[in-house]
Formats: C-alpha cells, sequence, structure tokens
C-alpha cells in the first residue's frame, strides 16, 4: 500500500473503494481496544494450537519453540484463547494491571 | 423500424431488458411490477433470452443477489414497487457506494399503511438519497426507451452506478400503449457488452464492501457524492446519443409551452401528460401557463431547473407523496431549495394530491394551477395545500 488511510484523499480511493490488494487489514491495528490481555505460563503449554484455531482475529502463531502467542498489535483482548486453552496456559489480566 | 405495436407496457419493458441482453435477472414479484419480472421469467425459460433468473425469497435478497451479480461483471436487472422497494432500502445503498451498475424499474406505489396497491411517489421519495441515478417516465415508450438508456448510462466507465426507472403502478404498468421497438441490431450498436473494470475473479481477487474506519469514511461519501453529481454530463450524453440513433429525445428538464409563461406547473411521472392538457385549456382561455416535468429526479439538474423557472412568477408543484410533519412534498421542498439562493425567483406554491391511486384529472390540474395563483397572490397560512381531500 502506497500511502496509509490516514493520508488518502478522496481522489485516490479506488473504483467503489474496491481493495485490490490483498493484506490491507494488516495496517488496521485492532490492539488498542484491548481492556484485558492475555499473560501465558509457557511451561503448562503442550503447543496445540487450539488458541490460534480459536482466536477470532486470527493473530495468535506459533514461536521458534513451538509455543503459542497472540501479536498484540491485533488481540482485542476478548479472552477465547484463555477460555479454550484446557490445560490453562493462559489467564486475562486487566491491562492497566 | 418503426412499427407501433400495441401491447401492455409492463411487457414492453421486459422486452427492453432483452433487447439489452441482460444477463441475470434476479426479482420478486409484487405489484404493480409482477408483469414486467413475470414476462422475463418466460423470456428466459422459453430460451428467448439467455440469461440466469435468480427467483429469491424477499426483495431484500433480491438487491442482494443484484449486488453479487454485478460485482463480477453482469448485466443486471430487477423491478419493484413500494412495499418491495422498501424492503430493498437498506441493500440499495450499496451498489451507488461499491460503484456497481445495475438496472432496476420501479413501477411507483402508495405505501402501507393503510394497505394500497395502487400509486402515488411514497416509494420514490422514501428512497431518495440511496445515491442511484432516478429517471421519472411518463409513457410506456419513455419507459422502453429509458430502460435501454440506463444500461448505458450505468455501465459507462464514467459513471458505474445503478440506475432506477421509475413508472406510475398501474397508470403506466398496466395499461396497454402504442409501442416502438428499437431494432436489435440498432440496440446492439447502442449498448456494446458491459465490461466492468474491477469484477470478482478468482485469478484476480479483489475485495469489495470493506468496512470505513472514521478517518476515511468522510473521503468515501464525498467521492461518492462527485461521481452522482459528473455523472449527469453522461447522462444528458446518452439521451443525445439514443436521438441520433432513435429519434427521441431525452432531457432533464422538460418543457412544455414554457416561453414567455408567468405561471409554470411542475409535475413528474404520468400525470404530467393529463396536466399537458390542462396547460393547453389554460392557455386556450388566455392565461399565461406552462409545464415542466423533472425527468431526472437524481442527481437532481440544478442548472436546467434554474433556467427553466427563471422567468415565471408563480410555479406550482405537485406531488404524490407527504413528508409527514415537514414542510410539504418532497419535490416542493427540493425546488424551494434549489431556488433559495437565486436574486429573481418565483413564488412557489407546493400541493399535494394523486395519493393512493386517486385520478387527477384535466379540470383537476386546472384548478390546482387557478388555486397556485390565488395563493401566490394572497398568502397562505399553510406551508402547503392538498388538494381534494374531504373536509
Amino acid at each position: 500500500m502506497a500511502k496509509s488511510e490516514s493520508e488518502l484523499t478522496w481522489k485516490d480511493l479506488e473504483l467503489g473503494c474496491i481493495v485490490t490488494e490483498p493484506g490491507s487489514a494488516r495496517q488496521y491495528k485492532t490492539g488498542a481496544w484491548r481492556s484485558q490481555r492475555p499473560t501465558y505460563d509457557f511451561k503448562k503449554c503442550i503447543k496445540c494450537g487450539i488458541c490460534a484455531l480459536f482466536c477470532p482475529e486470527g493473530c495468535i502463531g506459533q514461536n521458534d519453540d513451538g509455543t503459542f502467542e497472540a501479536d498484540m498489535d491485533y488481540c482485542k483482548g476478548c479472552g477465547i484463547c484463555a477460555r479454550e486453552c484446557w490445560p490453562r496456559v493462559i489467564t486475562m489480566v486487566e491491562e492497566e494491571e | 423500424m418503426t412499427t407501433r405495436v400495441g401491447i401492455e407496457v409492463s411487457i414492453a419493458i421486459a422486452d427492453a431488458v432483452k433487447l439489452a441482453n441482460a444477463d441475470v435477472v434476479a426479482a420478486y414479484p409484487i405489484t404493480p411490477q409482477t408483469h414486467i419480472v413475470e414476462h422475463l421469467a418466460e423470456l428466459v425459460a422459453n430460451g428467448e433470452l439467455d440469461a440466469e433468473y435468480i427467483p429469491v425469497e424477499s426483495e431484500h435478497s433480491a438487491m442482494s443477489a443484484c449486488v453479487g451479480s454485478a460485482a463480477v461483471g453482469a448485466r443486471t436487472f430487477t423491478a419493484t414497487a413500494g412495499q418491495g422497494l422498501e424492503l430493498m432500502h437498506e441493500v440499495l445503498y450499496i451498489p451507488s457506494n461499491m460503484r456497481l451498475p445495475m438496472v432496476m424499474t420501479v413501477a411507483n406505489r402508495a405505501l402501507s399503511a393503510p394497505l394500497s396497491v395502487w400509486g402515488d411517489h411514497s416509494d420514490m421519495m422514501a428512497v431518495r438519497d440511496v445515491g442511484w441515478i432516478q429517471i421519472v417516465v411518463e409513457n410506456g415508450q419513455e419507459a422502453v426507451d429509458n430502460v435501454i438508456c440506463a444500461f448505458r448510462m450505468a455501465e459507462d466507465k464514467r459513471v458505474l452506478l445503478p440506475v432506477m426507472v421509475h413508472l406510475d403502478g398501474f397508470n403506466l404498468s398496466h395499461v396497454i400503449e402504442p409501442i416502438i421497438y428499437p431494432d436489435q441490431a440498432e440496440v446492439d450498436k447502442f449498448l456494446p457488452p458491459i465490461k466492468y473494470p474491477l469484477p470478482l475473479n478468482p485469478d484476480r481477487p479483489v475485495a469489495m464492501g470493506d468496512f470505513a474506519p472514521p478517518v476515511i469514511y468522510t473521503e468515501t461519501k464525498w467521492a461518492q457524492e462527485v461521481n452522482i453529481r459528473d455523472s449527469k454530463e453522461v447522462v444528458i450524453e446518452v439521451w443525445n446519443e439514443y436521438n441520433k440513433a432513435f429519434g427521441r429525445q431525452y432531457r432533464p428538464v422538460e418543457q412544455y409551452r414554457t416561453e414567455g409563461a408567468k405561471v409554470i406547473l411542475l409535475t413528474m411521472g404520468s400525470f404530467s401528460e393529463t396536466a399537458a392538457v390542462a396547460v393547453d385549456e389554460l392557455c386556450n382561455e388566455g392565461q399565461s401557463v406552462g409545464q415542466i416535468r423533472l425527468r431526472l429526479w437524481r442527481p437532481f439538474p440544478f442548472e436546467e431547473f434554474r433556467a427553466a423557472v427563471k422567468d415565471c412568477d408563480i410555479l406550482v408543484v405537485l406531488d404524490r407523496a407527504i413528508s409527514f410533519g415537514g414542510p410539504g412534498g418532497a419535490v416542493a421542498s427540493e425546488v424551494k431549495a434549489a431556488l433559495y439562493n437565486q436574486t429573481k425567483r418565483p413564488k412557489i406554491v407546493s400541493f399535494i394530491a394523486g395519493l393512493g391511486g386517486r385520478d387527477i384529472t384535466v379540470s383537476g390540474f386546472k384548478e390546482i394551477v387557478n388555486r397556485g395563483i390565488e395563493v401566490a397572490r394572497k398568502g397562505s397560512p399553510n406551508e402547503y395545500e392538498i388538494y381534494g381531500v374531504r373536509e
């Protein structure tokens, strides 16, 4: 993307606001919406990836050691990963803590 | 090919869609529009029109299917009326901002409650702001011609917008009129195959209908406004081209006996022809009366309208819908707004009549014009008058 959304004028818009390049959602960082954030006790992680499967934002990726972790630029703090993680690796905490 | 055939206007409209060689028709039947899509279903079933006919479960679905169809670059048509147009309402805003060309005929009908299948312009006025180009026709020939023109306007690369063609329910949709069918080869020449520039295509993926946060929404809306405003030039160009090819001229504001007229009556739709007879009679009786008909409702033809009324003293406006608790009819509101900043402007008198299929006769129009002249001279305590209501 040549320009970010805040730089685009009305004349820069593609026909019908059609998005012609994939991956534009990457620019839209939703992490600031969060009121809670996930914390991890990685010792308990069995690397099953169920958190990543359930994440509605698709922002959970696998670390080099095989554990899973959310990208905090996009994590909205919904807590679904913590609810689904049955070994209880993930605990949601208030952002201000 | 100038043979006239006597045919129901709805059937002729369906035949015009066939002449335009539509690819997709997605529609739900509703009175008084049913005969249009019914005949299209026959044409597709008989193999006379090579198109996909999608019988959907509601008008909301009809318009949604049309959005999808236009998005893959197919020539798309639907038709509706009254409650059906209202059920579509939410979806109508989608193709106009997404720049998806399609054509819809609306057989104008009053809105419930109370239930009325008969004609007025309530449905048309309720969709004023959905961002479609909107054309109003007065007879069957105009409906046929403008359906063909509408496809070319919609699909022009400078426009790429959906177009509504309004025709009065029953008064036009269900009457048999003499129609000149344009020749297929001539229509093919006038209306080249659709070439939508960014269709949905797995080989070249695009995303349509994404969301716009506050940082960009205003820009998208201004782009849309400039787009429809600029479309007027193309609308006029297409009508001029149509005249060259087929010999019938259409204009954003049609004028009748307006030269030197002190009083002008403004009408829209099929009642305009009855009103024209009243204008003739008033002129014969020595009055200075002319008529203008708004053909292009959106984009509103400000320049053409102002030029048409610049020399008259009194403008009598007929609306066939009420803006409840508001300043009168939507048409009168708009023409008042269009003239407010003009240094020389006529007195404007607003009438509402012809609701829910009630007729306005020639003598009725004469009464409206005469009462308009009286109100303009003496003033009135009301924003508008309703004609013909039993006290």
